[in-house]
């Protein structure tokens, strides 16, 4: 891998390669917006034409759970951004420490998230000939809990490359590559395991925080 | 001059190992790998179509049976759409010639272009395992609950690749876009691009918004046959109507995904040949822009008779009339750049004055269906598909081979044969009339589109198509032959054969690995013609 802190021959400069990757993950982003935004746009779209059966799935969500993840996914990107600053300075350590963190916290939820699928599996949330709830609504409520788990897998795919691409800067910093021109790849990391974290957030309100019938 | 003369190092000698290939990084290489790959595709396509075609002959079905029509059309449409038609035009002229026309040394991201073309090869290899085991025979629209609930076939699999060619069209959309942010050489500022960037740009905003729809929507159609879920089942409380939703807020931006770097072919070919200032820049220009952004909200006016409420149908044919304002913008001012103009008539050009008249034609019976009345009587029949093929094949792949004719002595080096050009562009214009006005009819007289037998009434009409069909087969044939001639025995060409501006003509034909010796710098617009440096020649 020698090379890795040269400028590629595109490039005019460091400032230049920065900017072009810097852009390339946003455009990225968008692009992933768009993917997640169509998912989206039909769980509301059902939500809204099944109001009671979303309802009535809501109520057997893991609230306190997802709460626990959510503050679990916030307080990993907060520790992450927080070691950018070190990166345009070159203090790999700083950026290794972090990183770790990150990657545990990152850990940590899909743990709890797996406990949860079990929890609602025990439940009987499985939309199908088995599915536990019954009555006028369980169409709806099946409804929900089949994008509850597109939505949970699909972004738990999006949270492991995440953990991967984290892993990739922490094995950077350990090999002390991480300098002030080339800190780079540490901000377009965060940019993305950000997004996973908004992600969530948006899945947060759509799951958890529907009108809970009888709660 | 001998053929085996020493050539200067170039991005073809410079190293010729197969690994030197598969594993490239430059935008030019990896052009050449995406050339082979589409060819391959639209012959593969083409022969679906022959065979539809030819078993359209007689009333009753001349060769195959309905079961295997339906596969033959829905393979045609998959292959064509999604493996010729979108990725054609910017993965190869636009991977070669976009860097080289802004005076960049590569893409921003090399590497994500070689990956863009194993993701397209990846799901190039799915689509054909499908046809091969047998196809599907969904139509390359996939309606759901056809697709979902109905089908038999391979249509997982065709859709899982359409989702990684999808990928690999928002890979090169995104380094594209970034790439004209970034990459553009001293003094080359936005107003002094060429058209051809421009429309790039546009394409490519297209391809990074809308495709990841697409991929949801494929997803959820490939999961509810899977696993049995019912997000579009009505049985089990799911619209089926959504997935059409889905699919055509991709679809109908691809249509100007499709035809956009058409636009822009034809925008640096006219002046070329016409030796005259492209009309109106900047109208060129922002109509690129603004049929980019009109046509994410158009999608619905193919869902008029979906059942979708009357409302919303009237917004979406206002909408749909409108972005043919744009259109019309850029006809108005290439054939306003001819006006005057000192037209030479090589093959490039023939494809490109093929493109406006074939363009103009599919545009204007577009309005017929946008018209909310006129379309529910047109709906599925053949005036939609002779309306859409003017657009696609018409416009698109003529103005594809004339990018290809035009840029093939930058991107070889060596001439083609003009007469077999020139022929072959006339051909493929009378062969495409033969073949598609007779559908016209066909559809305004009622026959119905995706049908493997018809009402005997139609069948004189058929015979044409078909027979025009048969012209455009050995038309598109041709090029494969000269050009691939042409590499071995063509004429060295040499840096600027069209005495054209453009920096991509500034450079050596075929240029060097990193592009340009040292990076220009960019003084003046994109086509002040004459050229100053031109010299006397002869015409």
């Amino acid at each position: 891998m020698s090379g890795e802190a040269e400028v590629q021959f595109q490039y005019t400069d460091a400032a230049d390669e920065r900017q072009t990757s810097l852009a390339g993950m946003w455009l990225f982003l968008a692009s992933e917006m768009l993917f997640f935004g169509g998912l989206f746009l039909l769980w509301l779209f059902y939500r809204v034409l099944f109001p009671e059966g979303f309802a009535e799935a809501t109520a057997h969500t893991e609230l306190a759970l997802g709460t626990a993840n959510t503050l679990i996914l916030l307080t990993s990107s907060a520790i992450y951004a927080s070691g950018i600053p070190a990166a345009r300075l070159g203090r790999n350590r700083v950026v290794m420490v972090t990183g770790a963190i990150t990657m545990v916290l990152g850990v940590t939820f899909m743990v709890l998230k797996f406990y949860e699928w079990y929890k609602d599996f025990e439940d009987g949330m499985i939309p199908g000939p088995d599915f536990a709830l019954h009555g006028p609504q369980a169409g709806g409520a099946q409804l929900f809990w089949e994008f509850y788990y597109i939505g949970t897998v699909l972004h738990m795919i999006h949270l492991a490359i995440g953990i991967g691409l984290v892993g990739w800067i922490v094995w950077k910093s350990r090999r002390n590559v991480v300098t002030h021109v080339h800190s780079t790849p540490v901000e377009v990391v965060g940019l993305y395991w950000s997004f996973v974290d908004m992600v969530w957030m948006i899945l947060y309100a759509l799951i958890y925080l529907g009108p809970r019938s009888g709660a | 001059m001998s053929v085996t003369t020493e050539l200067p190092k170039n991005y073809v000698n410079e190293e010729t190992t197969l690994r030197s290939w598969l594993l490239t990084t430059d935008h030019k290489r990896i052009a050449l790998l995406y050339l082979g790959s589409i060819t391959f595709f639209f012959f593969i396509g083409g022969a679906a179509a022959a065979l539809m075609r030819y078993n359209l002959l007689t009333p009753s079905g001349a060769l195959v049976s309905r079961e295997m029509y339906s596969r033959l059309f829905t393979m045609h449409g998959i292959i064509m759409v999604w493996f010729f038609l979108v990725p054609a035009a910017p993965t190869t002229l636009g991977n070669f010639i976009l860097p080289l026309m802004i005076g960049a040394r590569d893409l921003a991201f090399p590497r994500i272009n070689l990956i863009s073309w194993y993701l397209f090869i990846s799901g190039g290899i799915c689509a054909l395992i499908a046809l091969f085991y047998g196809g599907l025979d969904t139509g390359w629209t996939f309606y759901t609950p056809l697709s979902s609930n109905y089908a038999k076939g391979f249509v997982d699999l065709a859709a899982f690749g359409i989702i990684l060619v999808g990928y690999s069209s928002i890979a090169t959309g995104l380094n594209f876009i970034v790439t004209i942010h970034r990459l553009r050489a001293p003094g080359m500022t936005w107003y002094r691009m060429p058209v051809f960037c421009w429309s790039l740009y546009s394409t490519s905003v297209l391809n990074v918004l809308a495709t990841p729809v697409l991929t949801m929507a494929m997803l959820l159609m490939g999961l509810e046959r899977i696993f049995r879920i019912g997000v579009f089942d009505p049985s089990l409380g799911g619209d089926p109507v959504l997935f059409q939703h889905l699919f055509w807020f991709y679809s109908h931006p691809a249509v100007y995904i499709m035809i956009l770097p058409g636009f822009g072919i034809v925008s640096e070919i006219i002046p070329v040949f016409a030796r005259k200032k492209l009309f109106g820049y900047h109208f060129v220009v922002w109509s690129s822009i603004a049929i980019a952004v009109i046509s994410f909200f158009v999608w619905a006016h193919h869902m008029f008779v979906a059942g979708i409420s009357i409302f919303s149908a009237i917004i979406f044919s206002l909408l749909s009339y409108i972005i043919a304002v744009p259109s019309a913008i850029k006809v108005f001012n290439w054939t306003a750049t001819l006006h005057k103009g000192f037209i030479s008539f090589k093959a490039p050009m023939l494809y490109a004055l093929g493109f406006v008249g074939l363009f103009t034609t599919g545009g204007v019976s577009g309005l017929f269906v946008a018209a909310l009345g006129a379309d529910v009587y047109l709906h599925d029949t053949y005036f939609v598909v002779a309306h859409f093929h003017f657009i696609m094949v018409g416009g698109m792949v003529t103005a594809f081979f004339g990018g290809l004719h035009y840029w093939w002595p930058k991107i070889t080096g060596r001439m083609y044969h003009e007469i077999f050009g020139q022929l072959a562009a006339l051909l493929i214009f009378v062969g495409f009339n033969i073949t598609f006005w007779p559908q016209y009819l066909l559809g305004y007289f009622g026959m119905p589109r995706r049908y493997a037998t018809y009402d005997p009434q139609y069948q004189v009409l058929n015979v044409m198509s078909t027979a025009g069909a048969s012209i455009l087969a050995v038309a598109y044939l041709m090029p494969l032959f000269y050009l691939t001639w042409s590499l071995f025995y063509g004429e060295r060409a040499p840096n600027n054969p069209w005495y054209a501006t453009g920096l991509e003509w500034r450079t050596h034909s075929p240029p060097r690995v990193q592009n340009f010796t040292e990076t220009p710098t960019v003084t003046e617009g994109p086509y002040e013609y004459p050229p100053p440096d031109e010299v006397q020649h002869e015409r």
